[in-house]
């Protein structure tokens, strides 16, 4: 008996010992989450509130007349966005349809054909190597650089002038690394069995890389598209360089032109039609938000796909 | 071992001394064999023995992986495999791998994959060849209703006769099969098996398998691997199915089929 | 170590076999010395107890089956558990050649009729011996011990012949002793049957270690075919 009653005193004082441990737990949960919850919160709190003033400020002046006019030269700050939504446009196309091949075939290069192309095992992964650092670090150079290279290599050097040529191109610079590292990363998802799968069937490499992993890859490298045509939108430091700020519409590649978010820059610093900023950037805002939408429904759209349900 | 004496029919594939390197690593030594013609042959041994690499010497896959080469020769018909540009080789020599690997297509894109690689692109004649494939492959019946759906929306069987279907749609002479119902279930194994036995009129099947029951039923002729101690692989026996699980010659043969190995 | 279980149930069943064996060893010999004696009483007790030899039989040729189902054996193994499911139909058959020399002490009952006893019982005591040893060499694989026993067989089937003439002699002596003397004919012929089916386990010996199968019988044989089997 006395074992027994020895027994459980222990097992009693353990027990207690394990329910302070696991208040203190289960406290420490508790805070954490709360914190958690907190920054989450703060976070939110912070974009509505962005969001929420730009719009609700600048919806007073959107009207149909604003969206389809053009802007007024000088200070008055008179006038509507009209060229400037066109001139955005033109520059997304221009500078995708410049980056994205070459950026694809960056990538495909890199992973596909290097390694082959390069002979000796060593020298190429070295290569490969350099190149991927050298993506990465384009990745992070502030915006502004990218704008001063392109006006002194497009807009002096080539004598593009300000024109869309000029910032087509920078811009392409600025996105190709993105454009590089997402491609990249889709067909390094791309498993390999697909690629096995495809090679003993008989298929030449370039065959395989193009009827087989790269429309599987499709989704990873539209989402960095879709990222990068955002980016183009928003960016204004390289294009305030190349493009110059004409209010009119372009008329050919070499004519000058000014993007919304040029635009909005331009009304802030330049003229007193703050109201306008705001209008024009409300635009931009909700562009972006229906963007990021459709790359989501998007990607989950390919994904079904892919997985074949 | 398996000769040209013994399988008294046509070689399909002959291998003479043949070895395979990675890099400066061994993985194969000295392989000798006649891979007789219409039959099937299975290959069995241990992990590690080098039986993927041999089948994949066949269709030179292996050539993807940097840095291996090979010495010795393997001759398809009379045709020096090696002389001969690699796509042209996996046109004769097709492949089915261990998990089955549908492109994210349809089954119809899926099949006629290989042909429009090789150019056929009338679309009468890749509807032929589709089902053709797939009534060899036994699975006509099943999908010909659905031929837009996607391949990945197949069971992990179906899926795998697709794969067969699809190594079919070229019209090779060879098949290697690696491992090609280890990932399927019971049932879905053993329609592979038949499947298998019904091909052999007209193609030459290699297979390999870890799967001592399945290499007995299922096969006419038998290579046994093992991995020596510089874990070089080598041919230790060949010969008739039936011959080796009853009754095999080296001792390391009975031992590995009898389960007594290590 | 590999295997463990499935050896340890071969193991089992081969002490079964061993069993099987000596039941049948001692049949045999009760048999042939109930017929000596006219031991009706000890003759119908064979009889009956002849039923645990089909018992026993029909449980080691059970666990054999399961074993094939279940550890799918093959090579040396395959051939060691057919060649068991073989010997166990061997020695349940001799089972019943000594079962038929008990009927046959019973049928004959007490009449007086010239028998060769001495023969007879040195028949008996030649294959029981020769039972007795090709079942070690099978168990032990010892392909030796089992080519030396078919040479035995030719002992039996020589006193075989010789009392086969003996009651042969006497039937034509006699005329009237001819059912009873039939029956004498019987019970040897069973001695011999048994020595046969002796050496059919020599042969299955060797075949377990080689896997081929040889004919091991010697040159009296072929006229023992002629006879039919009694029960």
């Amino acid at each position: 008996m006395a074992i027994f009653t020895d027994f459980t005193n222990e097992h009693i004082a353990q027990n207690q010992g394990s329910k302070k441990n696991l208040h203190k737990r289960k406290f420490i949960e508790k805070f954490s989450f709360s914190f958690i919850w907190l920054a989450a919160t703060f976070t939110i709190v912070i974009l509505f509130f962005l969001v929420g003033y730009v719009i609700s400020n600048g919806i007073k002046v959107i009207d149909l007349e604003f969206l389809t006019t053009r802007p007024a030269g000088g200070v008055s700050g008179k006038g509507g966005i009209s060229t400037t939504v066109v001139t955005t446009i033109y520059l997304v196309f221009l500078t995708i349809s410049i980056a994205a091949p070459l950026g694809i075939g960056a990538a495909v290069f890199m992973i596909e054909y290097a390694p082959e192309f390069l002979k000796t095992k060593g020298f190429a992964t070295h290569l490969i190597q350099i190149i991927r650092t050298s993506v990465e670090i384009l990745a992070g150079v502030p915006s502004i650089i990218f704008g001063l290279f392109g006006f002194a290599v497009f807009v002096s050097y080539m004598k593009l002038k300000f024109s869309l040529l000029s910032a087509g191109l920078s811009g392409a610079c600025l996105i190709l690394p993105v454009i590089i590292r997402t491609t990249e990363e889709a067909i390094l998802t791309v498993p390999k069995s697909y690629r096995e799968g495809s090679l003993a069937l008989g298929a030449t490499k370039w065959q395989t890389v193009f009827n087989v992993i790269l429309p599987s890859a499709m989704p990873g490298i539209i989402t960095g598209i879709i990222l990068s045509v955002g980016r183009v939108i928003a960016e204004t430091a390289v294009f305030w360089v190349t493009l110059g700020g004409s209010y009119r519409l372009p008329k050919n590649l070499l004519s000058s032109g000014r993007s919304m978010a040029l635009h909005v820059y331009m009304l802030a610093s330049e003229t007193r039609a703050f109201d306008k900023a705001l209008g024009t950037s409300a635009i931009l805002i909700v562009i972006i938000i229906f963007l990021n939408l459709f790359i989501n429904i998007a990607s989950r759209q390919f994904s079904k796909k892919f997985s074949g349900k | 071992m398996i000769t040209k004496n013994n399988t008294n029919g046509k070689t399909k594939i002959y291998v003479e001394d043949f070895n395979f390197f990675y890099g400066k690593f061994q993985a194969l030594k000295n392989i000798t064999i006649d891979i007789p013609a219409n039959q099937i042959t299975s290959i069995i041994g241990p992990s590690g023995c080098g039986k993927s690499t041999f089948i994949r010497s066949f269709n030179r896959m292996n050539e993807l992986i940097p840095s291996t080469h090979t010495t010795g020769k393997i001759i398809l018909d009379d045709k020096d495999i090696f002389a001969i540009d690699p796509v042209e080789i996996r046109k004769q020599v097709g492949m089915v791998f261990q998990r089955p690997n549908p492109f994210p297509k349809s089954i119809f894109e899926n099949i006629s994959f290989g042909p429009r690689a090789h150019g056929i692109r009338d679309r009468r004649i890749l509807e032929e060849i589709v089902e053709k494939s797939l009534r060899q492959a036994v699975l006509w019946d099943e999908v010909k209703d659905s031929l837009n759906k996607s391949g990945l929306a197949l069971s992990g069987g179906q899926q795998q006769r697709l794969c067969i279907a699809r190594a079919l749609a070229v019209e090779p002479e060879v098949i290697l099969m690696d491992e090609p119902a280890s990932a399927l279930d019971p049932i879905a194994t053993l329609k592979i098996e038949e499947l298998i036995q019904q091909l052999k009129e007209k193609y030459t099947i290699v297979i390999v398998t870890h799967n001592m029951q399945q290499a007995a039923r299922a096969s006419d002729y038998t290579m046994f691997f093992n991995m020596a101690e510089d874990r070089a692989g080598y041919l230790v026996e060949s010969g008739k199915t039936t011959d080796i699980f009853t009754n095999p010659k080296q001792d390391l043969t009975e031992q590995y089929i009898s389960g007594r190995f290590g | 170590m590999a295997r463990e279980i499935f050896e340890r149930k071969i193991k089992q069943i081969q002490d079964e076999i061993l069993i099987l064996g000596s039941m049948v060893e001692q049949a045999t010999l009760d048999s042939v010395t109930a017929f000596k004696n006219r031991d009706l009483k000890a003759a119908r007790t064979i009889i009956e107890d002849d039923q645990n030899i089909n018992d026993k039989r029909f449980a080691i040729e059970n666990a054999i089956l399961i074993l094939l189902a279940t550890q799918q054996p093959l090579a040396h193994d395959l051939r060691q558990l057919a060649a068991m499911l073989l010997v166990a139909n061997e020695l349940e058959r001799m089972g019943d050649y000594a079962k038929g020399i008990a009927s046959n002490t019973v049928r004959l009952g007490i009449k007086d009729i010239p028998v060769p006893f001495r023969d007879i019982e040195k028949m008996g005591e030649l294959a029981v011996g020769m039972l007795h040893r090709s079942l070690s060499a099978f168990i032990h694989e010892d392909v030796n011990q089992a080519a030396a026993i078919p040479k035995e067989d030719d002992e039996v089937d020589a006193l075989f012949n010789k009392c086969y003439r003996t009651i042969v002699n006497g039937m034509v002596a006699n005329p009237a002793t001819i059912d009873d003397a039939s029956l004498l004919l019987w019970v040897v012929h069973n001695l011999e049957r048994l020595a046969d089916r002796v050496v059919n386990i020599c042969e299955r010996t060797v075949f377990i270690k080689s896997g081929e199968m040889l004919e091991m019988s010697g040159s009296f044989d072929e006229l023992e075919d002629e006879l039919g089997e009694e029960s």
